[in-house]
């Protein structure tokens, strides 16, 4: 790709004149991002480039989505597979503010529970957990009262 | 609100004494007609004669109808529907639900889907708090208080979930401290460790079933299951180490009760049943006076 096409492509990509810019988010991780958020769902104009460099993740993904402004409690759902996404809430093409997701006390639906004895294994429940430590996370299953922790955490 | 009761942090310390002076009113006159014909339905998705037959009795001695599932495999479950659907029509012909079944958490997604209040009697490996209740109950009736008494806890413990909820009960009291008796494959889980750390109440661990139990106010048996053990070798080891015998009672002190949740294999010798010591077989009767505190409780009649 020459040096002009790739400019063409990063101000494509890059413009969005208002919304928010989710960046480093774990590149295998991004269609969950997407899942979490919503996004799937939504009529906005999104774009999104996967499996590009981050000197931090290896590879990370970016999400950008126009005239939308996601909610901390919208957004910190997806604390627990992109602990280290930041946002950047862009208003008439400037970035206004930028946020880092925090972990939330609880976590509703998003991860299954480590216990395969757990009711919310056999039926349709919607998972709950209380976030009972963060390093590394441990999670509190409401039913069955078993600890998930760091990585036994599965996406649902 | 409905007071279900799920697992035994639920209740607060005041709740503790609350079911320990009704189950005491109730063991001085156990016929009571409070429920004055309400249906209670006991839904056993996993069979449990003992519980159930502890229940019905409780239920029948407060004037309560009973209806229900005592054979899992003859219930609407066996074909296949799921506990939200039961529930969800149980709970418009009950007024109270009690419930055995086989999957960790059900209860609490029971209480969840329920108008009714529901009574835990013992959700797969996770809560049986009816049985801690009804253990406080015995330790209160054998040493007069709940307080500075010295605990040991004797065989499985990794898996045995009474011994996890009577640890976190009696926490709530003053200056207990906990022994805890067990092959290392069996030993107590470390969230309970950390619990009784961060609680600042003592704990010791042992591996050896010795004269140590001289110092006991209260010996908590559990069964040693052999489908615990990934190595049958291993099992025949620990199996003998862990059976409490007559013999060993000998310098132990005079208030010393022995409890154990029954059913026992041979983890108590039959030469301990006629000590005066061995309370397992009057810690059963209490299950009646305890559930029928706790349901007096949970209907709002005391």
């Amino acid at each position: 790709m020459s040096d002009i096409s790739k400019r063409k492509l990063k101000l494509k990509v890059s413009a969005i004149k208002e919304g928010t810019v989710i960046d480093h988010i774990p590149a295998p991780f991004l269609f969950k991002v997407i899942a979490i958020l919503g996004l799937d769902k939504i009529k906005n104009q999104i774009t999104f480039g996967t499996n590009l460099e981050s000197v931090k993740l290896g590879s990370k993904a970016i999400i950008k989505v126009s005239d939308k402004f996601f909610r901390n409690d919208e957004i910190n759902k997806i604390a627990l597979i992109a602990p280290h996404a930041n946002l950047n809430i862009i208003k008439n093409y400037e970035v206004v503010e930028k946020k880092i997701v925090e972990i939330p006390n609880e976590i509703k639906g998003i991860v299954k529970c480590i216990n395969p004895q757990c009711i919310t294994n056999h039926e349709k429940v919607t998972t709950c957990f209380k976030v009972v430590a963060t390093n590394p996370i441990s999670l509190k299953c409401k039913y069955c009262e078993k600890l998930t922790i760091g990585e036994q955490i599965r996406i649902q | 609100m409905k007071k279900d009761l799920i697992s035994i942090t639920d209740y607060s310390k005041e709740e503790y004494l609350k079911i320990m002076r009704l189950a005491a009113e109730f063991e001085e006159n156990p016929d009571q007609d409070l429920l004055g014909g309400q249906v209670v339905a006991t839904l056993f998705f996993e069979p449990s004669t003992r519980t159930r037959l502890s229940f019905e009795t409780a239920i029948n001695r407060l004037g309560g109808k009973i209806i229900g599932i005592a054979d899992p495999g003859s219930s609407s479950a066996a074909k296949g529907e799921s506990l939200h659907d039961s529930i969800r029509m149980v709970s418009q012909y009950a007024n109270l639900i009690v419930m055995r079944h086989p999957l960790d958490g059900a209860a609490r997604y029971a209480a969840e889907v329920s108008p009714v209040p529901v009574i835990n009697a013992g959700d797969g490996s996770n809560q049986h708090p009816t049985q801690t209740l009804l253990d406080m109950y015995s330790i209160l009736k054998t040493q007069g208080t709940l307080d500075n008494l010295n605990i040991f806890m004797v065989g499985d413990l990794k898996y045995g979930r009474t011994v996890h909820s009577l640890l976190m009960a009696m926490s709530a009291f003053k200056n207990p401290i906990f022994n805890f008796i067990s092959p290392a494959e069996l030993q107590m889980p470390n969230e309970y460790k950390i619990y009784l750390r961060e609680k600042n109440i003592r704990y010791f661990e042992h591996r050896e079933f010795s004269d140590i139990i001289s110092e006991a106010d209260i010996i908590y048996m559990t069964r040693v299951q052999k489908e615990r053990f990934s190595d049958p070798i291993e099992y025949e080891q620990v199996k003998n180490a862990y059976v409490l015998r007559n013999a060993m009672l000998e310098k132990t002190k005079p208030n010393l009760r022995i409890l154990h949740p029954l059913p026992r294999v041979n983890e108590i010798h039959t030469d301990v049943d006629t000590n005066e010591k061995a309370y397992y077989f009057n810690q059963a009767l209490n299950g009646v006076y305890t559930r029928e505190a706790i349901i007096a409780h949970t209907m709002n009649l005391k």
